[in-house]
């Protein structure tokens, strides 16, 4: 069993109205079933209102399933005992880079979850030192978060999360701020870490680009999985994603232009370079 | 610019005193605040050598503490003035129906001085400390009080959090306010009543943007397993050194030598 198994989840938002009777339902999520194994990386995919930031928040418990089961590390997410191994287990990270640094001075706010799992003192140096070494970002360690741009603060959130030493970590959206620099260097903190300390990584969004790398890619629609695979399996089909209004990769649309024209090139083409060895051959 | 605004007024230097424990700071600051208050004569000379020493181990400029005393000149001159003018006593002279007293002129002498170096006295620990130390050390100090139930660790959370926060409030304020220019809000012109009405469109937007960022806040400090300060364990818990017991002791000698003065030598 993977490290984060979903069985026909649902979730119901309640809107209540002014006068406070009857709450109307809405439903976010609904059967969704996944099983992620240990040290991939996964792209959840969906343009806004697909319910993909509420999937997020029930992977480390923020939200419990109104309707099905959730496993994280074989606990199930329900259970209020286990909810602080949970989110130790499964860390995430939210798009609002200002809004989730908690310390004034970015060692501080690095050592922040360790504090509070009551990890002891030396423990969380070294934890802060090694995170913030993961990230690339030891040289700012301390300055105030005040002071970083958007893609820095991400990466000290990250940071902030790996020094819980979760076995998974969970991006929503963390680049949707962001410039195209920082978007970069999110990326690169976050590849990095899936594969050098071989972490699950499960990377929220809706730019295209950012899921070419991925393992495995699910795509959702108005609370369901649509469609799911590689990207390459993704990616080739092209008509589905715009009906789901998702843009895909511009590399990738030129191609299937190009086939609609009647050149022969194979559908799901991700890369420049392989537009580029395709198109020379 | 707004980005660059100092919180409290720390001045960053490497002295003995921004080394000290805050604790000890804070402590030390009530006791020279009692010892003005001991002081009834020439014992203030002894308050004036002890500020002075610290001042100049502080290695911060002294026109900075001095800064600190502009906020309080008109509460200064005032006191001064009522102390001098109300006081019964022996007249020194007449102006008009104002009677000046010899008792008065020393009572307001004394006022001065015990509210300039009280200000002064505090400055030097405010600048010296980090507001993040203060906190720190406040929650430390008022541990005992968990006992009946304060939540001292809940109180100096917020504290910190608004630290954190009141420079990204301002950025926004900044923000919201300009963007209301843009659409030709006026927050200039107008007698008092009129400005502050100019300011809901400020205020609406700051405070929907306040507590939607409380909310994610609130989020990101669940999801990084925060629940209170039970079973916490700090990356930076304050330590007494060599340093800090030496400064008690210093301490707890000018508290001996304030009380002393004033019982023996009534000064």
């Amino acid at each position: 069993m993977g490290i984060i198994k979903a069985s026909k989840l649902g979730f119901d938002y309640f809107k209540y109205n002014e006068e406070g009777e009857e709450p109307e339902s809405y439903r976010a999520i609904d059967d969704v079933t996944l099983d992620i194994q240990a040290g991939q990386f996964i792209a959840v995919l969906g343009h806004n209102g697909s319910g993909k930031s509420t999937l997020a928040k029930h992977l480390n418990g923020l939200l419990v399933p109104s309707e099905g089961t959730l496993w994280v590390d074989n606990m199930d997410t329900s259970d209020e005992e286990d909810i602080w191994k949970i989110r130790q287990r499964a860390g995430m990270v939210f798009q609002n880079p200002d809004n989730q640094i908690i310390g004034t001075v970015v060692e501080e706010d690095v050592g922040f979850g360790p504090e509070n799992m009551g990890v002891s003192t030396e423990d969380i140096w070294k934890r802060v030192d090694d995170s913030l070494e993961a990230v690339g970002m030891v040289a700012y360690r301390h300055h105030s978060p005040n002071k970083l741009s958007g893609g820095q603060k991400q990466r000290v959130a990250i940071a902030g999360v790996m020094a819980m030493h979760p076995k998974c970590i969970i991006l929503d959206e963390p680049t949707a701020m962001l410039d195209p620099n920082g978007r970069k260097e999110v990326l690169k903190a976050v590849r990095t870490l899936n594969e050098q300390e071989n972490v699950t990584v499960i990377l929220i969004t809706h730019y295209m680009e950012e899921v070419v790398l991925a393992d495995h890619v699910f795509v959702m629609d108005q609370g369901h999985v649509v469609m799911q695979g590689t990207p390459r399996e993704i990616f080739s089909q092209v008509e589905k994603l715009q009906s789901l209004r998702l843009d895909v990769p511009q590399v990738t649309l030129l191609a299937h232009e190009l086939k609609l024209a009647g050149v022969d090139i194979p559908e799901g083409i991700l890369t420049t370079e392989e537009l580029v060895n395709v198109l020379c051959q | 610019m707004i980005r660059d605004i100092t919180l409290g007024q720390y001045y960053p230097a490497d002295s003995v005193l921004h080394r000290l424990d805050p604790r000890v700071k804070f402590i030390g600051t009530m006791i020279y605040i009692i010892s003005l208050f001991v002081f009834k004569s020439w014992g203030y000379v002894l308050g004036t050598v002890f500020l002075a020493g610290v001042i100049v181990i502080s290695k911060v400029p002294f026109r900075f503490m001095v800064k600190g005393l502009k906020a309080i000149m008109f509460l200064l001159f005032i006191t001064m003035f009522f102390n001098a003018i109300f006081t019964p006593g022996e007249v020194l002279f007449h102006i008009w129906i104002i009677k000046v007293t010899k008792e008065g002129l020393i009572l307001a002498g004394r006022m001065g001085i015990r509210l300039v170096f009280l200000i002064m006295g505090s400055s030097v620990m405010t600048l010296t400390t980090t507001p993040n130390q203060l906190t720190d050390a406040l929650e430390s100090l008022l541990k005992p009080l968990n006992k009946i139930h304060v939540p001292v660790h809940e109180i100096s959370m917020m504290m910190s959090i608004a630290l954190r926060f009141i420079p990204i409030l301002l950025e926004e304020t900044d923000k919201i306010m300009k963007a209301q220019i843009a659409r030709g809000a006026d927050f200039e012109t107008g007698n008092l009543i009129k400005k502050v009405k100019n300011m809901v469109p400020l205020l609406v937007p700051l405070f929907i943007s306040a507590f939607r960022r409380a909310n994610d806040l609130a989020l990101a400090m669940e999801a990084r397993c925060y629940h209170g300060g039970e079973g916490r364990t700090q990356m930076k818990p304050l330590r007494y050194t060599g340093r800090d017991y030496a400064a008690y002791g210093i301490l707890a000698a000018y508290l001996a030598l304030t009380i002393a003065i004033r019982v023996f030598l009534h000064w």
